[in-house]
């Protein structure tokens, strides 16, 4: 079975990419990353900014019952082209993972289909082995597509 | 046993890797596989011997040539490095993919 959801993370690199084909139409899945409450519900966090334009920003904070905020993140937009691709960055506050540029795009696979296609790039190889928690310094390399095919044939 | 490779180390060798790719399509004999690479013979006997002792490889006695095996649970497990983090974000969006099927559906109510 071929998996909906795929991450390529090459060995030496400090950059990933990560796939997905959606049971919904273009504009529905770009609608969930636009639309503030709905961007809420998916992400379970609240959307305290977002400015949908270019040198706009975004500002995103989760907080417990009691009030506290566990998670903050905030970053500015550089591109906002509906339907097409979303290019910001992203940092987590008092974090030690630095900035990530994230470029998302998507497209419609057919009327009710579409695809989702993230580039993250970390400032260092380190951190972003650190977001995978890879236990190895000389890691894998999954990119290789064939090899990812033989393996997620075996899943 | 010091003689034990790490798996990782393993695999992030170019010609292992390639090695990898060849068995995957068929068993083959070390002379076949050499056959494939400008490397001289006794490297590839090397890859060989590194790819089979960490098990990403099986070897099998056939006459006087030994055969080898891709282990696709071994490979599997390297795989499963980068599982939780796809589970992750597999379980994100799944969540969008609902959020926005509801908003869908209701949506479609009003109209």
């Amino acid at each position: 079975m071929t998996q909906k959801t795929t991450v390529e993370a090459a060995e030496g690199q400090h950059d990933l990419f990560i796939n997905r084909e959606f049971d919904l139409p273009l504009s529905l899945l770009f609608k969930a990353y636009s639309e503030p409450a709905l961007l809420e519900q998916w992400m379970s966090t609240n959307v305290r900014k977002l400015e949908n334009k270019a040198h706009g920003s975004w500002r995103f904070e989760t907080t417990d019952p009691q009030g506290n905020i566990v998670f903050s993140a905030h970053g500015t937009i550089h591109t906002f082209l509906p339907d097409q691709k979303i290019i910001r960055t992203f940092e987590m506050d008092n974090a030690p993972f630095g900035v990530q540029l994230e470029i998302l795009e998507f497209e419609a696979v057919t009327d009710r289909t579409s695809r989702l296609r993230m580039h993250t790039v970390y400032e260092t190889v380190a951190l972003r082995d650190q977001m995978l928690k890879l236990p190895f310094r000389q890691g894998l390399n999954m990119a290789h597509n064939r090899l990812q095919e033989i393996v997620s044939q075996l899943a | 046993m010091n003689l034990r490779r790490d798996v990782f180390q393993a695999i992030a060798d170019p010609t292992r890797r390639a090695i990898l790719l060849l068995v995957a399509s068929q068993a083959m004999t070390a002379g076949a596989i050499a056959a494939n690479f400008d490397t001289a013979r006794p490297t590839v006997s090397k890859h060989l011997q590194i790819l089979t002792e960490c098990e990403l490889l099986r070897q099998e006695a056939s006459g006087r040539e030994m055969i080898y095996h891709l282990n696709p649970m071994k490979m599997k497990e390297i795989a499963d490095f980068l599982e939780p983090f796809r589970l992750m974000w597999e379980a994100r969006f799944d969540k969008l993919e609902a959020v926005m099927k509801a908003y869908q559906a209701q949506n479609e109510q009003k109209s």
